[in-house]
This record gives structure tokens, C-alpha cells and sequence, in this order.
């Protein structure tokens, strides 16, 4: 949806609105031209789960999907994001159900302090649904890679993304069975 | 974070004709708001041009690759003309940075990024690159990370990225979209050496936009490789990384393309060592004198001597991968590591 700010730039003491899908949800909110995408989730509409680490791009606490896509939300203006689909961890969970990888976080034990954990199960959900990556375990580390943790969970976590790979793709394969 | 206007831009002539003070283009954002909340980056506005149709990869008649502008980092090295016909950018394009920041990086983008030196990084430090007569805390201070390719007294910092090597090894050419209309130029010629100037780090004129990198058509029967040898296995700057493309006929070395990452101030082509090796036997011989080739100019300041070394071994290794057209498992870890 090109508006006017095509033309004639938003001053950076006036709002921008911005049209775009929040967990599902269609939304439509005015945000400061420079607000970050972080900022906005957490400060304007009250989504807590997504963390502010370090703030540049360098730790993964604040990831989340844009239009399926990992990305660090830290680096992303809020207006940039006009049209897409934006996924926290939030919208993880359906019908009051947590998703496998969420479950397996859990039960694999996959942290310690927590604070790291929402953007870890971000990369892991699009990685389990990204073709590309490959499915061993060195793949999993690279592809998470961008996501640190302080307490030292990796080992955990990686079993926890495998575990949920496998129960993922038994899914998969109920469904097709079922259609 | 400071404020600034916003606008976008739906189209290529309307990105390019906006004349307007202090105005930065973002795409994937991941260099400019990086440095805008670093106060490095001041920019009075910021034009949004992710709504321009530079997103296609393309293969021209005449056999070279056409790649806009916004393609993003992850798309580019898997899609399938690059993994076939340049195998050695796309293993550079996932050398480099995360998933998160390969999905939001694009490949203009990833050509426009700023050095990672600490100093630059910092508005309390002394930077000629940031603040143009201010003078260089990275000669005389941690300077580990830098540069000992294309360094001035004025600059030694480190060109970051990875699949800038990759392209130098390949041989591309920018389409530039400016006021004046569009114009080309060789990808080798469009970083600068930072000189007495370092704050003029490209040959991009105020008001211009990259919109393509036209990629030169595939060395037939090329085998390549890219190694980076870094502090971590994954997500980190490289300390030395090597892009080699060889072309053998038997044993003997009939073409060669060399770059290198990690230890210069731009995405290094090595010519001198490139011509060397035509001709020669693909043997450890051959590849050392090219490496010494490569890096006689070197210059290391107190605690980055150990890349010259470092980098003369990432040469002789690249090429003794690419030349055996395969990728040793231990060697896997490492160039990855």
C-alpha cells in the first residue's frame, strides 16, 4: 500500500501508520519513523516474550518471523515491516496448545536463566520448516548459530530442534495420511 | 535511538532522483541501524526502497548473472544458478554472519557494509574514516583485527564482508542509478583505498542507488573453493579468508582467480598472483610462490603480524582444495571455522 509518504517524507516528529499481520491478526498502529520493530512489540503492543539482548544484531534474543523468515528484530524499523506477516513467540502456541518445539524445549531441558530461550525456539521453528538447511546436527548449529546463550544450553537445544524434527515430520506425514 | 524522516521510495528513478540532505537508503537495515544507534550513522532521512523491483536473478545472453539489488544473502546462495555455475559465492555468502542476518542482508547491501573496527564503531575514539582529520586510534592501539593489505597512514580497517571476496574472485560489474541516469562500473574499482581519504569508502556519488551486480559469466570447468579461517566456528568476522577459482588442464594450471577477505581494507583480487600460477603445475610449490606473490606488499602493525602467515596458508590451502575439485572433511570444519 503506497500512501502518500511515497512522495513527501514522514517528518521524524510525526507517525507513520503501519498496515501488517501480527500472529495472525491484521493490525494497524501508528509508530514513530524510527522505532524498532523490538521496541514497538515490547513498549507499544505488550508482547514481552520477544527479549532484548543486545540490541545490534549480535545475540538472537529478539528473533522473530517475518513473513516466515528468522530475523533479528533489533535491526528492523517497525515501518519496514508494512504488508508483512510478523510471528513472535506469542503466536508459537495454538488453541491454548504449545508447539512441539516449545514442548521440547521443556522437556529436553533447553535452558537455564530462560532470557534467550523465546528467540532460540523463533530460529529453531523456521529452520525445522526451512528445506534448505540441512538435517544433521552440524547443519542445526550453523543454522542457529546467531543465537547465543549465556548458560550454555546448546547441547539441550539441539536435541530439542532433533526431537521436534522428528515428531514434526510424523505430523506431517498423519496429515497427508489423513487428506 | 536519534530521529530522522522516513519515506518510500516505489520506484527506481524516484529513489534515485531524491536529492536530499543527509539521506541513506536502508534495505535490510542490519549495517544502517546498527550505526545509527551507534551514532556513527546521522542520517536526516532514511528511504525505505524494499518496495523497488530489484529482486530478481537473471542469466543474460551472454552467459553472465544479473542479481538485483535487494536478493537477500540467503536467497542468493541457494539459488540454484549460483550454487551450480559460482559455488564458491554461495559458500561465502554462508560463511559469513547468521541466518537471521543472511534473511534480512542484501546483496547491495552487503557491498555498501561499514568496517567492523572498534574504533570506527566508537564516536569517543579518533577515526579519519568517521571523522574525516580526527586521527587513527587503531594504529597504536588493539588493532589485531586489521588490516595489513591496502592500509594508509590515515586507515587500516578491515573490509568485513565475505561475499564481497567471493565477487572479487569472479569478476562482476554495479549498475548505478543516479540523477544523471545509469552507468556501470567494475566491481574491483568501486571500494576505495582509504589513502588519504578514507571516508570515501566507495564510488557511489550522492543520490545514487545500486540496483544490480551483474555477475561475469562462469570460468568454464572452474573448481573453486572458499576458506575462512576465523576466531569461532560460526558467526564471526574472518582473520584471513581466501576465494580460489582454478581452471586445470591435466596437472597444469591453465587460469586462476585469487581474493582475499579478513586481512585487507577491500575485497582483495590478487592479479600479480593469479598470473603466476598460469601455466605452473597445481602443486604446494606453486601455490606458496603465489601466496608470497599475494601478500609481498603486506604490512602488520603490533599485534596483526600473525595474518600474514595466517593469510599465506588460507592461499595455499584454497587452492589445493579448489585444484582437487573437493572438500576434505577436516577442511570442511575449518572453513567453516
Amino acid at each position: 500500500m503506497m500512501d502518500d509518504s511515497a512522495h513527501s517524507p514522514h517528518p521524524s516528529d510525526e507517525t507513520v501508520r503501519l498496515d501488517f499481520t501480527l500472529n495472525g491478526e491484521p493490525r494497524t498502529i501508528e509508530v514513530a519513523p524510527n522505532a524498532v520493530l523490538l521496541d514497538v512489540l515490547r513498549e507499544q503492543l505488550g508482547l514481552g516474550g520477544t527479549k532484548k539482548g543486545c540490541d545490534h544484531g549480535q545475540c538472537g534474543a529478539c528473533t522473530v518471523h517475518v513473513d516466515g523468515q528468522a530475523m533479528n528484530s533489533c535491526l528492523r524499523l517497525a515501518v519496514m515491516c508494512e504488508g508483512q506477516q510478523v510471528t513472535t513467540v506469542e503466536g508459537l502456541a495454538r488453541d491454548g496448545e504449545l508447539h512441539p518445539v516449545q514442548q521440547n524445549f521443556l522437556e529436553c531441558d533447553a535452558y537455564q536463566c530462560g532470557y534467550c530461550t523465546p528467540g532460540q525456539m523463533m530460529s529453531a521453528t523456521a529452520l525445522l520448516a526451512d528445506e534448505r538447511i540441512g538435517t544433521d546436527d552440524a547443519s542445526v548449529k550453523e543454522a542457529m548459530s546467531g543465537n547465543i546463550c549465556r548458560c550454555g544450553a546448546y547441547k539441550n537445544i539441539v536435541e530439542a530442534i532433533q526431537k521436534s524434527r522428528a515428531q514434526l515430520g510424523h505430523d506431517a506425514a498423519r496429515k497427508e495420511g489423513a487428506a | 535511538m536519534r530521529t530522522f524522516a522516513y519515506s518510500r521510495a516505489d520506484s527506481v528513478d524516484h529513489a534515485a532522483h531524491r536529492t536530499m540532505p543527509d539521506a541513506a537508503f536502508v534495505a535490510g537495515g542490519t549495517t544502517l541501524l546498527d550505526l545509527i544507534k551507534l551514532d556513527v550513522l546521522k542520517p536526516e532521512n532514511v528511504v525505505d526502497i524494499n518496495a523497488l523491483p530489484l529482486k530478481r536473478v537473471e542469466r543474460l545472453d551472454d552467459g553472465r548473472l544479473r542479481i538485483g539489488a535487494l536478493v537477500t544473502n540467503t536467497d542468493l546462495a541457494h539459488h540454484p544458478e549460483v550454487k551450480s555455475h559460482y559455488p564458491v559465492l554461495s559458500e561465502a555468502l554462508l560463511a559469513g554472519a547468521s541466518t537471521q542476518l543472511r534473511n534480512m542482508a542484501t546483496t547491495a547491501g552487503n557491498v555498501m557494509q561499514r568496517t567492523r573496527c572498534p574504533y570506527y564503531r566508537d564516536p569517543a575514539a579518533r577515526c579519519n574514516r568517521r571523522e574525516p582529520g580526527s586521527g587513527c586510534d587503531a594504529m597504536d592501539g588493539i588493532n589485531r583485527m586489521h588490516a595489513v593489505l591496502g592500509g594508509s597512514d590515515a586507515c587500516i580497517a578491515v573490509h568485513p564482508s565475505d561475499m564481497c571476496v567471493g565477487i572479487a574472485a569472479i569478476g562482476a560489474t554495479l549498475t548505478l542509478q543516479g540523477p544523471d541516469g545509469e552507468r556501470e562500473v567494475d566491481f574491483a574499482d568501486f571500494h576505495r583505498l582509504p589513502g588519504d581519504t578514507p571516508h570515501i569508502e566507495h564510488d557511489l556519488a550522492n543520490g545514487e542507488l545500486i540496483t544490480a551486480i551483474t555477475l561475469d559469466a562462469p570460468l568454464e570447468n572452474a573448481r573453486s573453493h572458499y576458506l575462512k579461517l576465523r576466531d569461532r566456528a560460526s558467526y564471526e568476522f574472518a582473520l584471513a579468508s581466501c576465494a580460489a577459482q582454478v581452471v586445470l588442464d591435466g596437472d597444469t594450471i591453465r587460469e586462476a582467480r585469487l581474493a582475499l577477505g579478513g586481512v585487507a581494507t577491500k575485497p582483495w583480487r590478487c592479479s600479480d598472483a593469479e598470473a603466476a600460477l598460469v601455466g605452473q603445475s597445481a602443486d604446494k610449490a606453486s601455490f606458496e610462490r603465489a601466496a608470497d606473490i599475494a601478500l609481498k606488499d603486506a604490512q602488520a602493525r603490533e599485534h596483526n603480524g600473525y595474518k600474514i602467515p595466517l593469510a599465506r596458508q588460507a592461499i595455499v590451502r584454497a587452492l589445493r582444495n579448489a585444484a582437487r575439485g573437493e572438500t576434505p572433511a577436516s577442511e570442511t570444519q575449518e572453513s567453516q571455522a
